[in-house]
């Protein structure tokens, strides 16, 4: 029995590398690490999205295996490992909490390119790549303001890291910038992910008076609750209209495709580099879905601020900004540094919440 | 204001308080079934493919009763037929459960599902207040209540109820008896099942009517907690369901109202809550002892 064990695990072994074999002389292997499951509905579903573009690209020079649900933690490193040992020529691992994983496992694979997303640790073989969706949070915060009847609307948050509580702060921004007595109330969810807590959340709001609703978390269950009682919202990460067709004013959609292809085709040119990128609107890496459910001079509004945004016209965080307690931040005309926003960890001036330390 | 806030609160205490119930009736026969969070999903996703591919969500809810009743069954297969390690077989259920769903789950992301109609009765939910809050619900909501009741009855007032509290406090002697301890463990745990799948079914098709992986999110754990806590009595499960439910939703109406409380604190609070109430009200030794099924988990081998 044991004998007959060892020979069937050897010819499986075999029959592995064979097929391994084979196919790394037709293609490249241009690999993905998920945090989540590619239907979640918005961060690994985007990242899918952008893989079957990649794939779509490039048909016949590349293939594209992915891992699902990998946990953040000891086992992603095993898992980013797996994948290097496969003959992977670039892995892209898009959770924030892969950072450290793939650094060690980047040490370890010299010839492997590695791409993380969201995070801040790169290396000669490792870059890591980021968007700018504060830009489209400044746009809804516009929005908000002109759709709002009464100057206040509702941000669900997630956990309070500096990615949040930017999108937080330039919502206010944007929406200060058409009413200047406009406020945001914030619930933190202290989840990115339980539809029933956000649904909570989204009702509490609500029945607080606001009458917006915007989310940083993952479901579309706030949408839901704001479709069900009749008050306006925006979706995160993917287009939400299906929940809410009457419902959404705009989403920001995460659009990794171009940046995959742009990256697998310097691969395949051999003139990859490392590199530390944070792009935005003008590069096409997210995007606003489309206005709706809203009037026309709003949604000129909306698209006369992205154009600016995307020329470089408009940087959404330029001063003059206070921040919460009233002190100054940014002089007139001055523009955040990226390392400041990065780390944001205060929020400005107009936002009605402790933030959370 | 009160009243919606109310209104929130049963919908987020009615799953907890289902799946406990049912629980708590398979642990009352001795059974440890870790694979609440697990049946609760798979009721989830057979409520919202029942309700999506026949249109109707009444027969969602049926399809998730009986979806989590089947999938107990395999624990009960596996635990009672077996005797496979109960704790470590429902921890695999659970898995199992999780993995399952989102594959069977797979084509119905991002549809937009269909919520449960509430049931309203004339002239009482015209009643101020009280009326929209009982009298024009969901049948979930009815049917928590209706468990609560019937389970309270079942264990402490009937025959058969007697006879399954001897199983779960002392198999040997009960099969002695000539109790069928096999065939009432299988009913128990598939009673446990149908309630899980119920709560899964409240999630999909009334608390947020849409199908996401993972949706039930940790909730069937923390309905075990709840069966623990209450020491295995039915108005305490109801209680501590509701006191979780309670805390969870206020903490998020402090946070808007900005009372300036760090969010994690109050994060924390439902569990916390819920924890010292309980112990509390259960805090007398004696019948906390004589409410804890001593066979709890342990395997039975008819002897023939």
């Amino acid at each position: 029995m044991k004998k007959l064990i060892i020979a069937l695990a050897a010819t499986v072994a075999a029959l592995g590398g064979l097929s391994s074999g084979a196919q790394a002389q037709e293609k490249t292997k241009v690999c993905f690490v998920y945090v989540g499951t590619k239907t979640d509905g918005g961060w690994t579903q985007a990242h899918d999205i952008g893989r079957q573009e990649l794939q779509k690209a490039f048909a016949d020079k590349i293939e594209t295996p992915y891992l699902e649900s990998v946990p953040e933690g000891p086992d992603a490193e095993r898992a980013i490992e797996r994948m290097a040992r496969s003959g992977c020529a670039m892995i892209f691992t898009t959770s924030f909490g892969f950072m450290d994983a793939t650094v060690k496992v980047a040490e370890k694979f010299p010839k492997v390119k590695f791409e993380h997303a969201t995070g801040f640790k790169a290396g000669p073989n490792l870059a890591t790549y980021n968007s700018r969706f504060y830009e489209g949070r400044y746009i809804q915060g516009q929005i908000a303001a002109k759709m709002s009847k009464k100057g206040l609307a509702g941000y669900i948050a997630s956990f309070p890291i500096p990615e949040v509580v930017m999108g937080i702060n330039a919502f206010e921004l944007g929406a200060k910038s058409v009413n200047p007595n406009f406020k945001l109330k914030v619930v933190w969810a202290n989840t990115w992910f339980d539809p029933g807590k956000e649904a909570d959340a989204a009702k509490a709001l609500i029945d607080q008076g606001v009458d917006i609703l915007t989310q940083h978390t993952d479901t579309t269950a706030p949408m839901q609750v704001a479709a069900e009682r009749g008050i306006l919202a925006f979706g995160q990460a993917s287009d939400m209209i299906a929940a809410g067709p009457k419902t959404q004013l705009t989403a920001i959609v995460d659009t990794w495709g171009a940046y995959y292809i742009k990256r697998t085709k310097a691969l395949l040119d051999g003139t990859w580099k490392s590199e530390q990128i944070w792009d935005g609107l003008k590069d096409g890496i997210l995007t606003m879905a489309p206005y709706t459910n809203m009037p026309d001079d709003v949604k000129a509004m909306a698209e006369e601020t992205e154009a600016k945004i995307k020329s470089g016209e408009l940087h959404p965080f330029t001063g003059p900004i206070n921040k919460q307690d009233g002190s100054a931040w940014l002089k007139a005309g001055e523009k955040a540094d990226d390392g400041t926003l990065l780390g944001m960890n205060f929020y400005i001036e107009g936002v009605d919440d402790k933030l959370p330390k | 204001m009160l009243e919606a806030i109310l209104l929130t609160i049963i919908t987020a205490a009615t799953p907890l308080v289902i799946a406990a119930v049912g629980e708590l009736v398979t642990e009352r026969a001795g059974v440890l079934n870790l694979g609440v969070e697990g049946m609760m999903i798979m009721g989830a996703v057979c409520a919202f493919a029942g309700s999506y591919l026949t249109g109707s969500p009444l027969l969602g809810v049926l399809c998730g009763i009986i979806g989590g009743a089947l999938f107990s069954l395999l624990f009960g297969f596996l635990t009672l037929t077996l005797v496979t390690n109960q704790v470590a077989t429902g921890l695999a259920l659970t898995i199992l459960g999780l993995g399952l769903s989102g594959q069977i789950g797979e084509s119905f992301v991002g549809i937009p599902g269909v919520k449960l109609q509430p049931i309203v009765f004339p002239v009482l939910s015209d009643i101020p207040f009280v009326g929209p809050l009982l009298f024009k619900q969901d049948i979930t909501f009815y049917l928590s209540i209706a468990l609560i009741i019937g389970v309270n009855w079942f264990l402490f007032k009937s025959r058969t109820g007697l006879k399954m509290r001897a199983i779960g406090d002392n198999h040997g002697s009960a099969h002695a008896l000539g109790i069928n301890v096999i065939r009432t463990r299988y009913l128990a745990v598939m009673f446990g099942g149908a309630c899980a799948g119920l709560a899964g079914a409240q999630l999909s098709l009334v608390y947020t009517p849409q199908w996401v992986e993972n949706m039930s999110a940790g909730r069937g754990w923390i309905a075990l907690a709840l069966v623990v806590f209450a020491s295995w009595r039915p108005w305490r499960v109801f209680a501590g369901g509701y006191i979780f439910g309670a805390v969870g939703i206020l903490q998020l109406h402090a946070q808007a109202f900005g009372i300036g409380v760090p969010s994690q604190f109050l994060s924390m609070l439902p569990y916390a809550v819920t924890i010292v109430v309980l112990i509390i009200i259960s805090h007398n030794r004696r019948t906390t002892l004589i409410n804890t099924p001593a066979s709890l988990g342990k395997p039975f081998v008819p002897d023939r």
